[in-house]
């Protein structure tokens, strides 16, 4: 009568455990491995976090308090097509801010969170390197940059028929 | 490497290289205020995170100011630990953490032995300037801890007791800045998670955000109900402590005053756990030489070494991490548990009370014990054989609440029959006690021989993992005792890959054993105080007329009367138990469709 049960899919479990072996199960290897399982995934879930902490030997409240205290990590399934908004310094003062706002009036999420139909989700971000660029906005892989307000309606008509 | 000259608030003062700064200002005993830091030395505890920024120091030429918990002495180094500058800095910290904390103090269960409050007084704070957000988060009540996560103050001290020396792995720093608390994985309740409740993060946690859970009132309840007779046991550990409560110095025993004192409490009957520990070793020690037999005749599949079972904690401990192997340890149930099983039975019957008109308290070193007696397992008709456990700390609250003048008190003596106790049972109460306890039994049943000196000195001391040999005449017993949970640990990996030589193991989940316990009265990082409780220990055991359990008269009438032989049939039934597999187990699901994910 084991006290907690960690329900999981074979192919998840067998996914995740290569994941950690091909880091060697090393416990200073543990952001690698959340950030491989979450492009696996696409989110943290307990369960996830659970056979993390066993593989590489670590307890899953450090496991969770890794994926609390960094922002990249998320425990929320994200949308099909994840929006990163950077607001990093650069893009901050170039209006980030307004162009995240616009994001979310459209949507009707907040950020953090995934539109009902599941095709969207709508995250912070902080500074990707593109300061140029700012501001720059990330949906899925792709990057945009010089992103303002009124941009945002053309960027999401992109993904409107996919 | 060459001494190092330091000067610290003018003075001056050599050191070794790797000296902190606010090691080196302790030597010339001045003592600068920290609030994350702890430091049990003799068990090789260090918790330095430079977090809280309380001991702040003024170093010459260094443009910022150092925590000194933190920052190592150089050669010629001049610090100035009470400067205009490092005082207000001190000030500010304290004053910024204060606006994010509760103003609970009249009612707080830590107030006056509250390091956060102590400090506030220390630097005079009158009022807080800043006002801010308050952080607000879910109390968390489980059988034995509780935690009110508002007061804490981010020194993370609980999650190095309960990660590093423990290795339970149950507490972690969680989110980050403003929003960081301390809380188990994914903000579950402790009772969700494998917690052992061991108590060291209460030992050591500076406010209340870690408190143990308050059983005093329903005590007080209990024994001002005319119905009720109020039996109290009290562990080995606690006499060795209970007078620090009330400004003895550590090591006081007061074994005598904490029984007047129950008397006065008007507690029915005063008994001892020290009792039920020599209860423990008839039956643990009857199953040492049971197994030790069956091993020596060739039975291959005897389970050696034998664990030992009193510890709560460490009960707790196995049954999470290691259920693979649950079938090593003793069965026999703890001190506290045979003690309520009796009184509740044998006791129960000479005095012509039902269980059901009894109540069973326990005071106890211990905040684990507060759950051991919920276990369903040692319940008769959902009636706990323990109602209460009450912590060393919760029992002078009851003296001070009772207008008792403690330091006053004359010496009392135990009631009989369940008072009557031997030194073997008194040694429970320290790292390596229970062992020499077991083998001073053990011995002479094995060798039909009469021990001439019952003091086993290398089965003592406050190594972390120890080993001895006995000499059986003949058979060499290995011994092994492991204190901390994170030491016993180590023993139990080597167990579990076939690398364990030993033939018997002690294990206690507190450092120290019990005098370290989570319930007892807050060592605040001074490991010398368990010093002088072991010291205490071992001085109550050498003034005992009988020194070995099996000599004990009221014991020896117990089984006489009631049980008939150790590892008997109506011993088993009320002395030992069965441990249950906690451990984590993954469980695949079916394939459930794409599209539903």
């Amino acid at each position: 009568m084991s006290a907690i049960k960690i329900k999981l899919r074979e192919n998840d479990l067998q996914q995740l455990k290569e994941v950690c072996k091909s880091f060697n199960n090393e416990a200073g290897e543990l952001i690698n491995v959340l950030h491989k399982a979450q492009g696996i995934f696409g989110y943290l879930p307990a369960e996830v976090q659970e056979v993390v902490a066993q593989e590489l030997n670590v307890s899953v409240a450090k496991v969770y308090g890794v994926v609390t205290f960094y922002s990249f990590f998320t425990m929320v399934p994200r949308g099909k097509y994840p929006i990163s908004v950077c607001t990093g310094t650069a893009c901050y003062v170039r209006g980030a801010e307004k162009v995240l706002d616009e994001f979310k009036r459209i949507l009707k999420v907040p950020v953090g969170e995934t539109t009902p139909d599941g095709k969207f989700s709508i995250a912070g971000l902080r500074c990707v390197g593109a300061c140029g660029l700012a501001p720059v906005v990330l949906v899925g892989d792709k990057t945009y940059g010089r992103v303002a307000p009124d941009g945002v309606k053309e960027i999401l008509k992109e993904y409107e028929d996919q | 490497m060459g001494k190092l000259k330091v000067k610290i608030d003018n003075r001056l003062i050599e050191v070794e290289q790797g000296t902190t700064i606010l090691e080196a200002a302790r030597k010339i005993d001045v003592n600068i205020p920290t609030l994350c830091y702890m430091n049990l030395g003799d068990m090789g505890i260090e918790h330095k995170p430079g977090g809280c920024r309380i001991c702040v120091v003024e170093v010459e030429g260094r443009r910022n100011l150092a925590p000194s918990c933190a920052t190592d002495c150089h050669d010629g180094m001049e610090v100035k630990t009470h400067s205009i500058r490092v005082l207000n800095a001190r000030r500010t910290v304290m004053e910024l953490m204060l606006s994010d904390h509760p103003f609970e103090c009249l009612t707080c269960a830590k107030s006056g032995n509250c390091d956060l409050q102590s400090m506030a007084i220390k630097f005079g704070i009158r009022d807080i300037p800043y006002e801010g957000e308050k952080s607000t988060y879910k109390p968390d009540t489980s059988p034995a801890i509780l935690r009110d996560v508002d007061k804490c103050i981010m020194c993370r001290r609980c999650e190095t007791m309960c990660n590093d020396v423990q290795t339970v792995g149950v507490l972690s720093a969680i989110y980050r800045g403003f929003e960081s608390v301390v809380a188990p994985a994914f903000e579950r309740n402790l009772d969700h998670s494998e917690c052992t409740y061991c108590g060291q993060c209460v030992a050591v946690c500076p406010t209340a955000a870690l408190t143990e859970v308050d059983h005093t009132n329903q005590v007080l309840r209990a024994l001002a109900d005319p119905t009720k007779t109020v039996v109290v046991q009290t562990a080995p550990a606690v006499r060795a402590a209970l007078g620090e409560e009330f400004g003895m110095k550590p090591g006081t025993l007061v074994t005598g005053k904490m029984v007047a004192a129950l008397k006065q409490l008007e507690f029915d009957y005063v008994f001892d756990t020290d009792f039920a520990a020599d209860l423990t070793i008839m039956e643990e020690g009857a199953e040492i030489l049971d197994r030790l037999g069956k091993f020596l005749a060739g039975d291959k599949d005897v389970k050696l070494p034998i664990l030992t079972s009193c510890c709560p904690g460490w009960v707790s401990f196995f049954e999470y991490h290691f259920p693979d192997m649950r079938d090593i340890p003793s069965t026999a149930r703890s001190p506290q548990q045979m003690f309520g099983s009796i009184a509740k039975t044998w006791f129960a019957e000479k005095i012509k009370r039902d269980r059901k008109d009894m109540v069973v308290v326990s005071i106890m070193p211990c905040v684990a014990k507060k759950f051991e007696c919920t276990r369903e397992e040692f319940a008769t008709d959902n009636n706990p054989d323990v109602d209460f456990s009450l912590s060393t700390r919760e029992l002078a609250n009851l003296i001070k609440r009772a207008n008792i003048d403690f330091n006053k008190l004359p010496d009392e003596d135990f009631d009989k029959p369940m008072g009557e106790s031997t030194g073997a049972a008194v040694i429970f109460g320290t790292t390596g006690g229970v062992i020499e306890a077991a083998t001073r039994s053990a011995y002479e049943m094995y060798t039909k021989k009469t021990l001439d000196k019952v003091d086993f000195e290398q089965l003592r001391g406050m190594e972390g993992i120890r080993e001895a040999t006995v000499d059986f005449d003949g058979f060499s017993l290995k011994i092994g005792i492991a204190h901390g949970l994170g030491n016993a640990r180590k023993l139990l990996e080597d167990i579990r890959a076939g690398k364990s030589e030993f033939h018997a193991i002690e294990i206690m989940a507190c450092p120290g054993g019990c005098i370290g316990g989570g319930g007892q009265p807050l060592h605040h990082g001074n490991s010398a105080i368990l010093k002088a409780r072991q010291k205490a220990i071992y001085q109550e055991d050498s003034g005992k007329p009988i020194r070995k359990s099996h000599e004990n008269p009221s014991i020896i009438k117990l089984y006489k009367e009631f049980l008939g032989e150790p590892l008997g049939e109506k011993a088993h039934h009320l002395l030992h138990t069965s441990y249950f597999d906690r451990g984590k187990e993954i469980v695949i699901e079916a394939d459930v469709k794409e599209e539903n994910r």
